[in-house]
Parts: structure tokens; C-alpha cells; sequence
């Protein structure tokens, strides 16, 4: 399994982010974006994820399902928390796993219990969102990447909020993700600590208009 | 069948928060009563008038009720990341429109046709009006959502919210009003038969549920860009 991108541009509110972006990710091997502030780190994910369309080039994902997009087959991790603070914890994780979960089972709830306990949200599962800490929030939303398998994850700074024991768990997870064969690009600042990782330092803010 | 489940998910989540919050059921019947109740003040205690203008303006307070509960539909998903996932997902976009939009019906427009016999009391209607408001209304609030889900989209793409989206969905409505009022007046005596108006008024409501989804999904993926 491989994720391709070939020669991608991005135009963004009439600016020119990047241009000739190249990267492959093997399985097992995640691709770390670095590069400073308006760098396009985000506009990258977004743009593997079908979220905006490039302006060149294309993005594939060889050896995946001929039938899904690769946004179907990818688990967005953005800087919003999809949540809803009216429902509860248990209600907003299942409502994802049976929103992304097309071929989901009965086992659904069960699931969701389980990916509730993984991320260390279990106590919490009749608590309205609305009243998590920006940490727990983040961590509800990793909660629905457990639940629901997808080849490829994208994690836009997926560390922020997390304390340290979060972040600890989140390389777990990352790491069993990885071991299943799974694909991992990741906007950060920081080291994630992941083995075999590569970097893809986009470039630096070009002012200007588009040629 | 799995198509399905994901799609009752969304019905019932936006039901949930519906009725939760309050912002749904309730809060649209207390704004068509606010409307309603206002009338009568402004016009003076002028009965046989009263029951004229009484058809109108329940059907002006269910149009206004209705498009002021839609305004926050998909702005909501969009503020919190969710209409990502939601474009990103393996269901069409259009069922989700739909799903989106029956839930929203059922929260807001139901309870307007429950409570439109009561307040056409309050506007000294006679029972053959009040039946036919509550069926032309039954038929018609439908219509109303499935239009206005097209401004809902489109205040989410264009980033304006507020008054845009009735002003830009209020004279898509003026049909429904015209054969809506039209079939009501007709019941208690007109010149056409009830059915004239009220075969075209459900007509409007069959187009606009299969213009409306389609409309509302193109619109939120161009405006995702």
C-alpha cells in the first residue's frame, strides 16, 4: 500500500501555498510535514484528503479499494473537534462510528466502548461534550479513529492539548496503526518520536500573487 | 442497509440537539405564536377582517418560524469540523442533505402544523379553515424546509450568516404561498375547488424535495473550497 502525491499545487485565496510537491508514503513508514507557519502544512492534508482540489498534480493511493476516493478510505484528524456538546460522549462516538462505519456490524457499540477505554475517556461516557477540556475533546476525537479502521491517517498537529500521558497513548496508537500496515502523514512542529519517519519540509511563505 | 443506519445516525443526532437545546420544536411554535398573537393587535379588533386575513398570516408565521430555525443547519457542521468528515465520508452527500433535512421537518415543521388549529383560534377562523390551513401547512412545510436547506448551504459556503438566507430564500417561497393560501381560502368557499390549489401546492412540495438535496450538496461542495 502507497500513498502518492505528484507534483502538487495548491492555490489558496488567490495566493500560490506550494507548488511541485512530491512525496510517496509506504505503509508502515509515516511522512512528517514541517515547515513554518503558512508553510501549507494544513492545505497539504486537506488536499490528500479531497477537502480542496489541487491546482496540479494529483494525489493516489495505490493498492487500496479501486471503488472508494482516498478521502473515503482516510481519517482527517483537523484542528476542530467534530463534537457536539449537546449529546454526550457515548452519543457524539456513535454517532461517527455508525456515520463512517459502512459496513459496521452490531458490534458497533461494543466498539465504541472499547476506543472509549483506549483513549482513557470510559468514566466520561455520559458526560455532554460540552463540558470536556480541549485535551479530552482531541482525545474523543481520536476515540473514532480506534473505532472505525482506515487505511490512511492524516493528523494535522495531532499532539496539541494532549498531556503527556495522551501523548504517550497516542504513539501507541500510532505506532499499532503503523504495524497493521497503515499509513500515517502528519503536519507537526514537534518530533513525534516515530521510527522510520520521513520529513517533507514544505517551503517558506511566498507573498504574492499567482503568476 | 448500512447506508441506511448512517443515515438514521444523522437523523437522530440533529433531532437530539433539536430538541435539546431548545433551538428546534420549541422555539419555532413560540415564534409563529409571537407572530401570530401580534396581528391581531396591530390590525384592532376587526373579527370578520380577522378571518379574511387569518389563512395568510399562519402561513406567513409557520414560512418565517420555519426559515428562521434552518439558519444554523449545516453552519453548525461547518463551524465544528463535522461537514468535513461529512464530505469526506462514503455516504452521497445528497442523502445526508435529505436526512439533515427530514430531521429538521420533524423538529420544527411537525410541531407548527400541530399548533397552527390552536392559533387560528386565536384569528376567529371557522373549523372548515382550520382543518385546511393545518393540511395545506402538513403539506407545504415540507417544501419549506427542503428550499430552505438550498440558504442554509449557501450561508455556510458565502461564510455570511444572519439575514442573508432569507432574503435569498424568502422569494423561492412565494408559490407555496400563493397556492398554499389559495387552497385554504378555496376550502371555505371560493370560486375553485379545494383541490386545484392543493394538487399544485404538492406538486411544489415533490419538486423542491428533489431540487432541494441536490442544490443544497452541490452547494456545500463548492463551497468547501
Amino acid at each position: 500500500m502507497e500513498l502518492r502525491g505528484t507534483d502538487l499545487g495548491c492555490v489558496r485565496g488567490g495566493r500560490r501555498v506550494f507548488d511541485g510537491v512530491n512525496f510517496t508514503v509506504a505503509a508502515g513508514t509515516p511522512l512528517l510535514l514541517t515547515g513554518a507557519n503558512g508553510a501549507g502544512k494544513s492545505s497539504l492534508l486537506r488536499l490528500i484528503a479531497g477537502l480542496i482540489h489541487p491546482d496540479q498534480g494529483a494525489v493516489a493511493l495505490e493498492g487500496g479499494d479501486h471503488e472508494l476516493t482516498v478521502g473515503e478510505q482516510t481519517h482527517y484528524l483537523g484542528h476542530l473537534d467534530p463534537l457536539k456538546g449537546a449529546l454526550t460522549v457515548m452519543e457524539n462516538l456513535a454517532f461517527w462510528v455508525r456515520f463512517l462505519n459502512a459496513e459496521a456490524g452490531p458490534d458497533e457499540r461494543d466498539r465504541a466502548e472499547g476506543s472509549l477505554d483506549t483513549v482513557g475517556l470510559g468514566e466520561l461516557a455520559d458526560v455532554p461534550a460540552g463540558y470536556l477540556s480541549a485535551g479530552q475533546r482531541r482525545r474523543l476525537s481520536l476515540a473514532r479513529m480506534v473505532a472505525v479502521p482506515r487505511t490512511l491517517w492524516l493528523l494535522d498537529e495531532p499532539t496539541t492539548a494532549l498531556d503527556a500521558a495522551s501523548q504517550e497513548r497516542l504513539d501507541g496508537l500510532m505506532r499499532t496503526h503503523l504495524g497493521d500496515g497503515g499509513l500515517i502523514v502528519a503536519a507537526t512542529h514537534g518530533p513525534l518520536g516515530l521510527p522510520g519517519a520521513q520529513e517533507l519540509r514544505l517551503g517558506q511563505l511566498r507573498l504574492g500573487n499567482t503568476p | 442497509m448500512s447506508t441506511l443506519s448512517a443515515l438514521a445516525a444523522v437523523f437522530t443526532r440533529d433531532a437530539r440537539i433539536a430538541v435539546r437545546i431548545g433551538g428546534g420544536a420549541m422555539i419555532g411554535v413560540l415564534f409563529f405564536l409571537t407572530v401570530v398573537t401580534l396581528v391581531p393587535f396591530a390590525i384592532g379588533p376587526d373579527l370578520a377582517l380577522l378571518r379574511r386575513i387569518g389563512p395568510a398570516i399562519l402561513w406567513l408565521g409557520a414560512l418565517l418560524a420555519s426559515l428562521l430555525t434552518l439558519d444554523r443547519l449545516f453552519a453548525g457542521d461547518h463551524d465544528d469540523g463535522s461537514l468535513d468528515l461529512v464530505l469526506m465520508g462514503r455516504l452521497p452527500l445528497e442523502l445526508v442533505v435529505v436526512a439533515k433535512a427530514l430531521s429538521h421537518w420533524v423538529t420544527t415543521g411537525l410541531p407548527l402544523v400541530i399548533a397552527s388549529p390552536v392559533l387560528g383560534l386565536f384569528l376567529n377562523l371557522e373549523p372548515a379553515a382550520l382543518g385546511a390551513t393545518a393540511l395545506t401547512l402538513l403539506v407545504g412545510t415540507p417544501a419549506l424546509t427542503f428550499i430552505g436547506i438550498i440558504g442554509a448551504a449557501l450561508s455556510v459556503a458565502l461564510r455570511r450568516g444572519g439575514l442573508l438566507m432569507p432574503v435569498m430564500v424568502l422569494p423561492m417561497t412565494i408559490p407555496l404561498l400563493i397556492f398554499g393560501v389559495s387552497a385554504t381560502n378555496a376550502a371555505v368557499g371560493g370560486t375553485v375547488p379545494f383541490a386545484t390549489p392543493f394538487t399544485i401546492l404538492c406538486a411544489l412540495t415533490l419538486v423542491s424535495a428533489v431540487i432541494g438535496p441536490f442544490a443544497a450538496a452541490a452547494t456545500l461542495r463548492h463551497g468547501m473550497e
